[in-house]
């Protein structure tokens, strides 16, 4: 049966979002529930894998795509592609991972926070299938950090290990790396391409190998393809993340991740093979890891660790196989892939059985384990001599075709001898390692090391690894029955042509490559026996121990981050303000003169004069820069002389026809000023001339006074160019001519306020909170300066030490204001609604009546003191801000839930009795929300900062307790 | 009118930019309050300058042409009350260092 159309496209989509969501979800659920966890887990994995396989059909002849337009103007979509690679790839993934979670099920304690673990493990699978099944080679790159990222938090699992977390970073810092490669080669892939779609590149022929910037994509990718797939120099992660559980282990470290790499040759490999280069690297470094892993792995006595490193060295075989560039090796290379993963996890697996039951992975402490797990052990033995190349399994089969690939005659001396050599003793070497797993640990002398006695486990925790062995026997058998068909998908899909012909049989007669086979076996029996002769007790590994891909790596990771980072921050950072805000300053100026440079034209002259205005900047002016003046020595005044400059800014306002502003000003102005006074009494005293002015200071003053001069000036000149040019009208005259008809209100400020760009609104109101909850977070802990607790001069020169002095002040010498504030309460607060109802036609509005509202607490605060108003008057800023931000929200939503876009406005005219035509937007409700949110957080951050003064006295020595009741009664 | 406003632009910007590079906390502030008049004066300016024009429609059949700039009027409102909760923000962040550090200077040390 052939799926395509609508029931392909949602497999695929469910492929790479499916895992994704399970695994959300699996967080949500409580910690210890394990078995829901598997359930879900098992579940999912067994239903990609079912839907996977009914796939097959449709792409064994030509791949299935499906595609998600996000931005086709940029060729930026999400495609799903799915031909026989990815197919058989993602049977992988799918298959061992249904067995891994079943096989976890038994394998991690209770104890373990196994929701997690499951989690994890779905989204390393959506990762990981998303990888294989991407179709835009961006979104391939993406999926490849994904499975970095997922893998990285899987190996450090258990991360109260110090040895699981630092296994973890190295693991993520080196794939991360490649990662980071991938993405530069991808886009300059896409680039002489000329589309990130695979499809596009695989249809690209030789443009990729033609181009001049083939070594540079080449380089990049194969960067990416070796750190993932651990080959040398980068194989060091590999061996260093067996910290991670051992399921992760027989998942990632040999059935799926590290085989992300080879997957990425395969993919690009009809498109850049065909070049000297990537004969040379590939075929060379896959030899040296085929070579050195296989070394390394008779040396380790931890169990994983020797399954690590021959996972390196298989990966090398595979990795050299795709470097010869022909179609039969890059069919072995498909091939061994399937193989390696069957057989690889399922030694993993028996390892972590042995670890289980036994407490240790150390082969010197274990042996005989025959005797105590028979059939664990005949699996394991099965599985060794399938990773030994032993005829009649699968292991066999490939190392066969790779053996038959590099005896071809090839014209180069070198070549021609190196291939074969290296390719029979990295044969032997494989054999001498599974001979040793195999002979060290399930035969000789029953071990007498344990603490316990090893039992088998659960049959069902044995049942993947019979799975996976009874796979290595059917192929190794009967590979062109069992096998046959997948690979040939596989093979077409990659080669892009007609697949060479090949056959897929145990027995080709007897020719170079079984002789090889035969040395191999023989040779790696006497290496071994070598081997536990005289080289049993070696420690680490022989020949080769200086060269430590870890130690390098743990060193420069020292050097960058200890040694050069603080060296470079040192030399071209600073900690100071000044300087950084000089630079940023300077640069402004330069990038604002080379912007105007040549382009400003001749200035026309000015045309008018308004002596009033002129009159009101005279003051203005001298205000600010009077202000600038008195900054440092006379706060109060220079607060004064900042206020007069914002007044001017008002009038300025008024003048030019925004009235809005001008009020909006006169009122922040006066909330500012309160704001300001409150605070002035936590500053240091300040009395001129203390310190002698040097040269130095005088040269930095006059610096500044020339960097402030030329900034003026930019400014003013950048202005009268603006002011003196005429203006496009095409966004005024939109607001003007649809402010009534599409927002029903003629004060169109306010209008595009709360509708058409309420949106803004919105993210600025959301700003406000969140700078008064900050304001108030920062004040709930603030502690005065010592010099500062004592009670200012004013009030000390009255007498009376206790707390109510302020307020008695504001009682005492007040009394006539402060009656007069009280009085205007309720008028302040009539105003507030005022402003606030006519906002949509008339100057008005959330924003401003929010200020004046605030400003009506403020003035019981000034007129009563603090306890007296917090006596009869209970404000809730927290609430108000709380409730004008959902109230917002809630607008916009209910826009969504009638249909339209979020946030869109709607408009009728109410006729109330009495009252008469009302106007009634949605935006009211909007502004309402803008009003409550601006009340609450002018008045938190007003009052936060007026409450200090009353705890202060007691600051130094307050418990928390006095403090707490302090603010509790305000919200 | 224009060449007025261009100066008074120029003034308070050069006052603030002059305020910031000080050393004291306070000395800070007024200078940043200083440029946000400046920018919001000179957002204002972008849609030119008219004096007596109608801010408030008057009908549904309206002619732009007699009507202020209203884009530049929306934009500066928010920036108004934003620029007062920055301040607010700064002021205790300054407050917050003096209490920590015991002075009154950018850096904390004298």
């Amino acid at each position: 049966m052939k799926l395509t159309g609508q029931a392909a496209d949602t497999i695929l989509t469910l492929m790479c979002t499916l895992p994704f969501v399970a695994s959300v979800f699996m967080l949500a659920l409580p910690k210890k529930t394990s078995s829901a966890a598997v359930w879900i887990a098992g579940g999912v994995a067994s239903l990609l894998f079912v839907l996977t396989a009914l796939l097959f059909p449709s792409v064994a002849s030509e791949p299935l795509i499906y595609t998600i337009e996000w931005i086709p103007q940029l060729g930026l979509n999400l495609t799903l592609r799915m031909d026989g690679l990815a197919w058989l790839f993602s049977i992988l993934v799918t298959f061992i991972g249904m067995l891994v979670v079943l096989y976890a099920r038994y394998y991690m304690s209770p104890d373990d926070p196994i929701a997690r673990f499951y989690a994890l493990f779905l989204a390393f699978m959506g990762a990981m299938l998303g990888l294989v099944i991407s179709g835009n080679i961006i979104q391939l790159a993406i999926f490849w950090e994904l499975t970095s990222i997922v893998s990285f938090l899987l190996i450090g699992y258990w991360y109260h290990r110090s040895d699981a977390r630092d296994g973890a970073r190295m693991a993520l810092i080196i794939t991360g790396m490649g990662g980071l490669a991938l993405f530069a080669g991808v886009i300059l892939i896409g680039h002489i391409v000329g589309s990130y779609e695979l499809e596009d590149v695989l249809a690209s022929g030789s443009k990729i190998v033609d181009s001049p910037y083939y070594p540079v994509a080449l380089i990049l990718v194969l960067l990416a393809a070796f750190t993932k797939s651990a080959q040398f120099p980068f194989q060091f992660w590999l061996p260093n993340a067996m910290t991670a559980p051992t399921p992760v282990s027989a998942y990632l470290h040999s059935a799926t991740m590290v085989k992300a790499g080879v997957f990425l040759l395969t993919r690009f490999w009809p498109v850049m093979s065909d070049h000297d280069l990537w004969f040379w690297i590939v075929t060379y470094t896959g030899l040296v890891t085929l070579l050195f892993g296989a070394y390394a792995a008779l040396f380790q006595r931890d169990l994983k660790g020797l399954l690590a490193y021959s996972t390196i060295s298989h990966l090398g075989l595979i990795t050299t196989l795709l470097g010869m560039a022909t179609p039969l090796a890059a069919v072995a290379a498909i091939f061994h892939v399937v193989n390696h993963a069957t057989f690889k996890a399922s030694l993993f697996m028996a390892v972590g059985i042995i670890d289980h039951e036994t407490g240790t992975r150390d082969i010197r402490k274990l042996s005989g384990l025959r005797k105590f797990l028979p059939f664990t052990a005949t699996l394991a033995i099965i599985a060794s001599a399938a990773m030994a190349g032993v005829p009649l399994l699968n292991g066999f089969i490939s190392k066969e075709m790779f053996f038959t690939e590099t005896a071809v005659f090839n014209p180069n001396v070198f070549v021609n001898l190196s291939l074969p050599i290296a390719a029979t003793l990295a044969g032997m070497l494989s054999v001498a390692y599974s001979a040793k797993f195999v002979h060290g640990v399930f035969f000789g002398k029953p071990t007498t090391q344990l603490e316990t006695v090893p039992h088998e486990p659960p049959a069902l925790m044995r049942r993947p690894i019979e799975m996976l062995v009874l796979i290595c026997l059917a192929v190794g058998i009967i590979p062109g029955i069992t096998m046959g068909p997948f690979l040939a998908a596989a093979v077409t899909a990659t080669l892009g042509t007609q697949p060479p012909y090949y056959s897929l049989s145990v027995w080709h007669g007897f020719n170079l490559p079984l002789i090889m086979s035969l040395i191999a076996l023989l040779g790696g029996a006497v290496i071994y026996v070598a081997y536990y002769r005289r080289l049993r007790h070696v420690d680490g590994v022989p020949l080769i121990r200086g060269l430590r891909g870890q130690r390098i790596f743990e060193r420069m990771l020292v050097h960058l981050t200890n040694r050069w980072a603080p060296k470079v921050t040192r030399r071209f950072g600073t900690q100071k303000l000044q300087p950084q805000i000089l630079l940023v300053v300077l640069f402004a100026l330069g990038a604002g003169v080379a912007a105007a440079w040549g382009r400003l034209g001749n200035l026309p002259l000015p045309q008018s004069f308004d002596p009033v205005l002129g009159l009101v900047w005279l003051v203005g002016g001298i205000s600010a820069i009077a202000a600038a003046q008195q900054a440092k020595f006379h706060r109060l005044a220079a607060m004064i002389l900042m206020g007069g400059a914002g007044l001017a800014t008002c009038i300025t306002f008024a003048w030019f026809s925004a009235p809005d502003l001008a009020l909006t000003q006169l009122l922040a102005e006066i909330a500012t000023t309160v704001l300001i006074l409150l605070g002035l009494r936590w500053l240091p005293k300040r009395t001129p001339f203390t310190d002698p002015v040097t040269l130095r200071i005088r040269f930095r003053r006059l610096r500044d006074v020339s960097i402030a001069v030329a900034a003026g000036l930019g400014a003013a000149v950048a202005s009268y160019a603006v002011m003196t040019r005429d203006a496009p009208t095409v966004l005024a005259d939109f607001f003007l001519e649809n402010a009534y008809s599409l927002g029903g209100g003629t004060n169109v400020v306010n209008v595009m306020l709360v509708d058409f760009r309420s949106f803004d609104t919105l993210g600025e109101i959301t700003v406000l909170a969140m700078v008064a909850l900050t304001v108030f977070g920062l004040l709930r802990r603030f502690r005065p300066a010592k010099d500062s607790v004592e009670r200012p001069e004013q009030q000390r020169m009255l007498g009376g030490g206790d707390d109510a002095t302020g307020d008695r002040i504001a009682s005492d010498f007040l009394r006539i204001p402060a009656l007069i504030m009280n009085w205007f309460f309720p008028f302040v607060i009539v105003i507030a609604v005022y402003m606030f109802l006519r906002g949509h036609d008339l100057p008005g509005g959330g924003f401003i009546a929010g200020i004046i509202m605030s400003l009506a607490f403020i003035l019981q605060y000034m007129a009563g003191g603090t306890r007296w108003v917090e006596e009869r008057l209970r404000i809730l800023p927290l609430i108000w801000i709380g409730w004008g931000l959902l109230l917002c929200l809630l607008t916009g939503l209910g826009a969504m839930i009638m249909g339209m876009p979020f946030l869109t406005s709607g408009f009728t005219y109410l006729y109330l009795p009495l009252i008469g035509r009302v106007p009634a937007a949605t935006a009211l409700i909007f502004d309402l929300g803008v009003f409550a949110l601006v009340v609450g957080a002018a008045v938190l951050m007003l009052i936060a900062l007026a409450h200090q003064s009353i705890r202060s006295p007691k600051a130094a020595g307050a418990t928390q307790t006095r403090i707490r009741k302090e603010h509790d009664k305000w919200n | 009118m224009e060449l007025t406003l261009a100066l008074a632009i120029g003034v308070l910007a050069g006052s603030g930019v002059y305020l910031v590079l000080r050393p004291r906390t306070f000395q800070v502030i007024i200078g940043l309050s200083l440029i946000s008049y400046a920018v919001n004066l000179f957002i204002l300016s972008m849609g030119r300058l008219r004096t007596d024009a109608a801010p408030i429609l008057s009908g549904s059949d309206a002619n732009p042409a007699d009507y202020a700039d209203p884009v530049p009027q929306a934009l500066v409102l928010t920036a108004i009350v934003i620029g007062f909760a920055m301040t607010a923000l700064f002021l205790v962040v300054m407050l917050a260092a003096r209490g920590f550090t015991g002075n009154d200077h950018v850096d904390g040390r004298n």
